[in-house]
This record gives C-alpha cells, structure tokens and sequence, in this order.
C-alpha cells in the first residue's frame, strides 16, 4: 500500500486574504446603493411629517369626523372629507375596471400575437398616448366627451329604471360629469403605463416554458393561461398599483370632468368629486383651517396609495407561498 | 392532398386498424392507407429569414422504431425535428418548403391545426422544462387542455404515466410537491411522463440527455428503450454511443458551406440501420464523422 499521509504544503493566511484593494469598489458601491435607498426612506418620512404638521390643525378641529364625516363646508369651517374620498376611490376603481383588462389584452396582443410589424406600431401608439398631457385628456373629456356621454347615461339609465340594483347605480345624469366620466378618462390616462409594464413582465417569461405547453397542444389561449399568467402575477398586481397610483392622484383631467360636488351616491353617473382635484381648485383662495384640511387630504391620499400598495404586495406574496402546492 | 396519391407509395400496408384512430375527430378524413411510415419527408428544407438551414432532406421515419438523428452542431437536426410537430411555426421567420407527411397526411397542409398535430405528436426538450407547479399537475396538464376533467381519471392517467416513466416509485409520495424541487434527471424523465400522459403516437426528444449526467442518462436511455414498443421515437443527439446503444436507424446530417457565403447548410447525407451506420456506412462523410476524424 502506498502511504497516503503527505505533508500538507504549506499556505499562509496572507495567500488567501486576497487584494483589499480590488475590492473596494464593491464595497463602495453596494454602500453608496444603501445610503440612496435610505435617502428615499427618509425624503418620504420627511413629506408626510411636514404635511401632517401642516394638516395638524384641522386633523385636530375635526378628528376622525375628518375622514368619517361627510360634512364638507368650508364657510362654515366644517371639514367631513368622506363623500371627497369615496369619489376618488370610486373614480379609480372604474378607470381600473377600464384600464386593467384592456392593458393585459394589449400586452398579450403584442407579445403573443402580433407580428413584429404590427408589434412596433401598437408600441409607438402607446408612447405617444402615454405623453400626452392628462390636461388635454381632460379637455376632450370635458368638451367632446361629456356631451355624448350625457345622452348616453340617459340612455342607459331609461333602459334599466325598471330593474332594482341597477337602477340605482346607472341613474340619471345631469350635466355628463360624473363619476364614470372621470373614471372612463383616467383609465384610458392609465392604459400606456400599465400596458409597457405588462408588456415587459409577460416578456420574462421563460420561452422554454411556453414551448413546453405548446408541445403538449395548448392552444395559444392555454398556454397564456397556463404559464404566462402563473409567471406573471406579481409583476401585473405592481403594474396595476402603480396605474391605480397615477389614477389616485390625477388632477386636472378628474377636476374637469367629475363635477365638483362631493356626494356619496350609488350612482356612477353621478357627480362627485375627488381628493386632487378639491386640492387644486381651492389651495390658492383657502387659508387658516381650510388650508389645513386640504393638505389633510393630501396626507390622506397618500396614506391611502401606500396602504393599498402594502396590501396588495402582501396579497401577491401569499399567493406566491401557496403556489407550489397547485 | 388525397389519399388515394399514397396508394402506390412504397411503404407497407398494414392490416392493423390506424393507430389513434378513436381520437380522430368525427368531421376529419380518416386516411384509407396505413403505411409503416410514420413521416416522409419530401426535399424538406427549412429557410430562417431567407437563410437556408438546412435542405432537400429525404427521410422516412418507421412506426415502431427509434431512429437517431446525429451529426455536428449546427447541421439542422433540431431544425429538422421540428418541422416533424410543427414547432418550427413558433420561430419567426422559419419558413418551410418540401413536404412532411405524417401518416400519409402533408403537416403543413392548410386544414391541418398545428394544434393537434402536437397533440398526437409529443416533444421532449433539450433542457428539462416542467412548468412550476406540482408534481400531479404537470402530468395532467396535457390530458386537461385535450378535455379530461374528472379528477379521478386525470389522478390514473397521472400514475399511468409516472409509471411508464419509471418515476412513480420515486415521486409517489410527493405529488403535490413542486416540480422544480426535482434533480434535473427526474425533471427530464418528468417532461418525458409529461409528453406521454397526452398519450401522443410519437415522441421527439432532442438531445434530452445533453443536460444530465451519466447515470440520469442511463435511466433516459432504459426508458427509451422501455418506450420503443409503444411509441415511434425520434430522437437527436450528438452522443454517438447513444446513437449506437439506443436506436434501430440512425440519420446522418452533414453541412456544406455555401459558395456565395459564410453561413453553412445543413443536409441529410445517409439514413440506415444503426448497424450499418456504424459499421458499414457508405459515404465517405458519414465514416469520417462516425470514425472521429470530423468533429
Ligand atoms: N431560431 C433560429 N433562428 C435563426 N436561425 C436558426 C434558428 N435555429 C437554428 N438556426 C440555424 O439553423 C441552423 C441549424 O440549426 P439547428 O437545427 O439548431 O442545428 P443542430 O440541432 O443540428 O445543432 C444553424 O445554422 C442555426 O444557426
Ligand atoms: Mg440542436
């Protein structure tokens, strides 16, 4: 047998600390990264500090009836944003309606079926949608839309005033400003940024995959269904939050369009009025607590945006944890 | 096409009633002739953008045997096998000319839905590619988009299947396990349970060991092997001993350089017994390939 214990040759501690020097960019950067990232922490602490001190006093002269009181009257100095409130998430939740399925439909048009020519042009149409200014958008909301609009919530509301729910929520319109309105023109506001994200997540999918399914005779429809959506469930909810953002906080063309008469009604066609578009109108003329009331509904909106945010990521992450077991 | 055309063809009539013929839908022609040729190809020759890959290739590939396709990277095997599912459909820009028959049927006739050509045609890939679910719901996922619903069938096509691939006593316990868990032998031979859970005619692998190690490419090749009674095999690799262990005929692909370019083309050069391939080829490529002096 040959002998098996050889003298171990020799290396010092030295040989293997390596050069610190040719690590230091890493160390640099993934620093620098850290201080960015904590920076945004901080400059969003320090938004919602300064605003709720400036919201402080009418938070205080109303209490929670700032947020559960519908009582919004400024010269008598009553404050009750909920009718406010209710409009923009009325508001958001039709432009999401709206905006949602047509965005998902464009994406996969673009992705899975569309050939390259066409593919191209859809995606320059979306760009150039996604630049227009939401001013303009509202404009035509207001000055073409609205007329059309009006007869036909009429329309609609004579045709169901027979039937119980739907009668109340598709009523009489007044003037075509309404809830629906609003909503109809934030969600096509929203279609090119939801779209390009959609668009992008569906193009992560693993192209293997999708030849597997394809290989086993799916249709086209199937193998969408069966692993482009799986894939791509996180990716879509952040798209869709971040669509819902920019409908949550749409100004000028929500401000033109809805109304400008808070109210909680079941009635889409309806007018309303939304959190944005209350501050934009009247921060200039307001002061004392009006102004403190309207920075509220700053602060308010943006509680609301991050709340929805959390729970929708925590939403994608339970379905992500119970994913293996299907 | 018509299948009276088919008539005079060379291959053999078999008195056996048509292979699937269950599955065949009530409104579709059901071929008249069976011939033991499960493809013909025709001067098939398949273009990328204009770019000919691979050209004028003749081959007849027979029920009930597996036939190897081998030659050197880049020759238009995969190409070729692709065009024997239609898969070459999903590559933009490939384009197709020449015949393929299936049974007598031209694949790229216009009545013929891409769709259930894979159906009845089953593709095991060159990197194991199960989907990330369960264990159970790759099995079924063929069966399900061919229209099984009940539970109970699906859990025996799933064991039926797993079975066949030599995988249920491993897995059997987890089937709501996440496949992705899985060695990537297990995931290849899972894809390989997958593709015949559809209960498919023929099996296309290319190059599906080229990703394992020796021992999940012994068990690959058992399977095969274990397979071949049931299915026609077609597989590509470029293992010549797994051509030479495992298949009855092998096809030997070869390129040229084209004159007017830098890109090469792809051809058939010779299609034999594996035998005679091995042993006794006669062209010249083909013996300076198999005897190593051509990569
Ligand atoms: N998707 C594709 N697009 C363009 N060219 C391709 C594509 N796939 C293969 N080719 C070309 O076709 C030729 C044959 O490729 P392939 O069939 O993959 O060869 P093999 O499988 O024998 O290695 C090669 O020249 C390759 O570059
Ligand atoms: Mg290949």
């Amino acid at each position: 047998m040959t002998d098996l214990s050889l003298r171990p040759a020799a290396v010092t501690i030295d040989d293997l600390a390596g050069d610190r020097n040719a690590t230091r960019p890493d160390t640099l950067f993934s620093n620098g990264a850290k201080v960015a990232g904590y920076l945004v922490l901080v400059i969003l602490a320090a938004i919602a500090v300064s605003t709720t001190t400036k919201a402080w006093p009418a938070f205080r002269s109303e209490g929670v009836g700032f947020f559960l009181s519908d009582n919004w009257v400024p010269s008598q100095g009553h404050f009750g944003a909920r009718a406010i409130i209710y409009g923009t998430l009325v508001v958001s939740a039709i432009a999401l309606v709206v905006a949602v399925p047509l965005s998902i439909g464009i994406a996969l048009f673009i992705t899975e079926l569309a050939p390259r020519r066409i593919r191209s042009s859809i995606t320059t149409v979306m760009d150039v949608l996604a630049s227009v200014p939401s001013v303009v958008f509202g404009l035509w909301g207001f000055l073409i839309l609205r007329p059309d609009l009006k007869d036909f919530y009429n329309g609609v509301a004579d045709a169901v005033s027979g039937i119980p729910v739907l009668r109340s929520v598709f009523g009489e319109s007044l003037s075509g400003q309404s809830f629906m309105t609003a909503g109809l023109i934030v969600g096509l506001m929203i279609v090119p940024i939801i779209t390009s994200i959609v668009r992008e997540v569906f193009q992560t999918v693993p192209i293997n995959e999708k030849h597997g399914a394809l290989a086993l005779g799916s249709t086209r429809w199937e193998m969408i269904r069966g692993v482009v959506f799986p894939h791509s469930t996180g990716g879509v909810v952040g798209a869709v939050m971040l669509g819902l953002g920019r409908a949550m906080g749409e100004t000028i063309a929500v401000a033109l369009v809805i109304g400008a008469s808070p109210q909680i009604t079941a009635n889409l066609f309806g007018q309303g009025e939304a959190m944005p578009s209350v501050i934009a109108r009247n921060l200039n003329e307001a002061s004392g607590n009006y102004r403190a009331a309207l920075i509220g509904l700053g602060v308010g909106l943006f509680a609301l945006t991050i709340l929805i945010n959390i729970s929708a990521r925590l939403l994608v992450k339970r379905a992500n944890a119970t994913k293996g077991a299907r | 096409m018509t299948t009276n055309e088919r008539a005079d063809a060379p291959a053999v009539t078999t008195a056996t009633a048509p292979i699937g013929a269950a599955r065949l839908q009530p409104n579709e022609e059901i071929p008249t002739v069976v011939t033991e040729a499960v493809f013909e190809t025709r001067d098939l020759s398949v273009l990328y953008s204009g770019f000919r890959a691979v050209r004028d290739v003749n081959l007849t590939i027979r029920r009930g045997e597996i036939t190897a396709f081998i030659g050197s990277s880049g020759c238009g095997k995969s190409t070729v096998l692709r065009c024997l599912n239609r898969m070459n459909d999903l590559i933009e820009g490939a384009s197709v000319e020449g015949e393929v028959r299936y049974r007598g049927v031209d694949l790229y006739d216009p009545a013929v839905n891409p769709v259930e050509v894979r159906r009845r045609i089953g593709m095991v890939f060159q990197r194991p590619n199960p989907f990330p679910k369960s264990i159970w719901h790759n099995i079924a996922y063929g069966p399900r988009v061919a229209g099984v619903k009940k539970k109970s069938e699906l859990d025996d096509i799933v064991e039926r299947s797993l079975r066949r691939a030599a995988l249920w006593d491993e897995v059997k316990d987890r089937l709501d396990a996440s496949a992705m868990g899985m060695s990537g032998g297990q995931q290849q031979r899972l894809c390989i349970a997958r593709a015949i859970a559809s209960e498919p005619e023929v099996l296309l692998m290319d190059e599906p060991c080229s990703a394992l190690d020796p021992i999940a490419t012994a068990r690959v090749e058992d399977l095969m092997r274990e397979l071949r009674d049931d299915y026609t095999i077609v597989i590509v690799t470029h293992n010549m001993q797994q051509a030479a262990r495992a298949s009855d005929m092998t096809a030997f692909f070869g390129v040229e350089v084209n004159p007017n370019g830098d890109r090469r083309t792809g051809m058939l050069v010779e299609c034999d017994t594996t035998a005679t391939i091995f042993s006794n080829p006669s062209d010249e490529r083909t013996e300076n390939y198999i005897t190593g002096r051509v990569g």
